[in-house]
């Protein structure tokens, strides 16, 4: 086929790519966008196939067949208490795939006798260097989250010096590139440093961070195929790399301000050691009030509008289904029950609304913080599941705690708090929450399934 | 310096498209659109596809074609679990 030709087919599958995100900004034309994508994803590939550079097709049908099977399976067969785990994969395999490509195009031009121009070998540098820093960077968040590599920040002295000497390096290997474009051993060198790098750049940041992370890199590996574009002057990839990068980057801005912490903090710094502030047992001590499901079942009765805050604790004890039983049963009573969503609540950007919507609770039921603080004095029970510093009213009144001016969901504003957590362990800020101890609080200590479950018979019984 | 030019102005026009449409992704779907986005930045398929196809040397058609497998998988698996979670957000 003509390379006009193919050239249209890219502009149209790069519209697809357009109209399918745009189907992304609403639940109801959600599906169709993705398949928008899927079509253009189609489109680019098949008239690639056609391009007369390529001499045989065993090796195409090879890895796609191996790759769709591999793809197939781990779609398919994914919990979905485990998507962060696998999109911080998919990350990296974007990441690899513009590596390799990469690579190949560089020493395809070492065989020919043209000098490859300046900019190709800048892209091909960029790639490399891209590419390596997202596949073990994200190979590192992967283990983390999957409990394989130690979920807690590792940090070592000197270690931001060793970060910038390494940085230093990479960069020296990524000039002899471009320099240098018939040496191999120059990429293999730029690739390796950069693959050190990106283990020592995920390794300092702790488990409760990787919302961040993992958005992060979501948009390195859009930056990596926008580089790819560059080295192959293929405009479908560049405007793709590119949709895909600014997507991951907002999705950082969002988990940032979340967090009310500037990115350079998430990824370098450490989380302020708690001096001075109260002590647990001066925050806890005769103060906290625990109550049986069957107590909690009771003011269930008495409620008219209930509100349910999710955090990364729901997801450990699998408490979705549970928790979407309990509110379907409360409202068969003629309870409105909805629920609050801290952005970081989770392991990624719409972790909670993932699981939730998994266990049928329907969309309009899923608010933002923003949206459910506006009117949570008019709660009357909050049902706050395995959550703990997004609920800190610390974050409002004290001034030099290390979550201070984070936005908060506002629970303590609601009548009745209820809290479910398995012991009085501070969460990943490392310090107590007043909120336990309140008058209006009632801890219910316990694993989240179990006891929201008890909870439903509580109520069936009544 | 004329392509490349070319090619720098749709890369930073497309990285206003992508702001523009992003920031208006409710968070609900902020899951799906990082795995969707991860299915679509798969399109570094269409390079792997030509350097396993093209075999100039062993090493570039061993390199294109685990990059093949690595896109693939991207591209199939993306989409896929994107279309399985969006297929669970219902209205009442």
């Amino acid at each position: 086929m003509s390379g006009v030709l193919i050239n249209i087919g890219y502009l149209i599958a790069s519209v697809l790519f357009i109209l399918g995100l745009k189907g992304l900004t609403h639940p109801r034309t959600a599906v169709r966008g993705n398949l928008l994508g899927a079509t253009g994803m189609f489109i680019a590939v098949v008239l690639t196939l056609t391009n007369q550079r390529i001499v045989s097709f065993e090796m195409i049908l090879i890895g796609i067949v191996i790759g769709g099977a591999i793809g197939a399976v781990l779609a398919i067969k994914i919990q979905m208490t485990e998507m962060p785990e696998l999109v911080a994969l998919f990350n990296g395999f974007g990441g690899i795939a513009s590596v390799l490509v990469a690579g190949a195009a560089l020493f395809e031009s070492a065989q020919g006798t043209d000098v490859p121009i300046i900019q190709l070998t800048i892209a091909i540098a960029a790639s490399g260097l891209i590419g390596a820093v997202t596949f073990w960077g994200s190979l590192v968040a992967f283990g983390k989250l999957k409990g394989l590599v130690n979920e807690n920040a590792f940090l070592f002295s000197g270690q931001q010096i060793i970060n910038a000497v390494l940085g230093i390096v990479t960069l020296s290997f990524a000039v002899w590139v471009v320099i240098d474009p018939t040496s191999t051993v120059a990429y293999w060198c730029l690739v390796g440093t950069a693959s050190i790098l990106g283990v020592l750049l995920v390794m300092p940041i702790g488990g409760a961070d990787m919302p961040v992370v993992v958005a992060l890199l979501n948009s390195y590996s859009g930056l990596a195929a926008a580089a790819n574009g560059f080295v192959l002057s293929n405009n479908v990839l560049i405007i793709t790399g590119s949709l895909v990068g600014a997507s991951g980057l907002i999705l950082t801005q969002i988990m940032c301000k979340a967090m009310n912490r500037s990115l350079t903090n998430v990824l370098f710094g450490v989380l302020a050691p708690v001096g001075g502030g109260p002590s647990a047992d001066d925050v806890y001590a005769g103060k906290v009030k625990s109550a049986s499901p069957e107590e909690v079942a009771l003011l269930f009765d008495a409620a008219r509008r209930v509100a349910i805050v999710p955090g990364y604790g729901m997801a450990v004890s699998q408490a979705q289904h549970p928790v979407a039983s309990l509110a379907a049963l409360l409202e068969s009573r003629g309870v409105t029950v909805e629920y609050a969503i801290h952005p970081v609540a989770g392991r990624m950007p719409g972790h909670m609304n993932v699981l939730l919507a998994e266990a049928d609770v329907p969309y309009e039921a899923l608010k933002d913080m923003d949206e459910i603080n506006e009117t949570f004095d008019q709660v009357d029970v909050a049902l706050v599941i395995g959550a703990n510093d997004v609920v800190n009213p610390v974050a409002r009144t004290d001034p030099s705690s290390p979550i201070a001016g984070m936005p908060i969901i506002d629970v303590d504003k609601a009548k009745t708090v209820v809290v479910i957590k398995r012991s009085l362990s501070p969460g990943f800020a490392g310090i107590p929450n007043p909120l336990f101890a309140l008058d209006n609080s009632l801890m219910m200590f316990g694993d989240g399934k179990k006891m929201v479950l008890d909870m439903v018979s509580a109520l069936k019984d009544s | 310096m004329e392509t490349f030019i070319m090619a720098f102005t749709i890369f930073v026009l497309a990285i206003f498209v992508g702001f523009e449409i992003i920031t208006k992704i409710p968070p609900t779907l902020h899951t799906p659109l990082m795995s969707g986005s991860n299915a679509i930045s798969g399109i570094t398929l269409v390079g792997a596809v030509l350097s396993a196809g093209s075999q100039v040397t062993t090493l570039t058609t061993v390199l294109g074609l685990l990059a093949v497998i690595f896109a693939t998988i991207n591209v199939v698996g993306g989409f896929m679990v994107t279309n399985r979670m969006l297929s669970m957000f219902k209205k009442k």
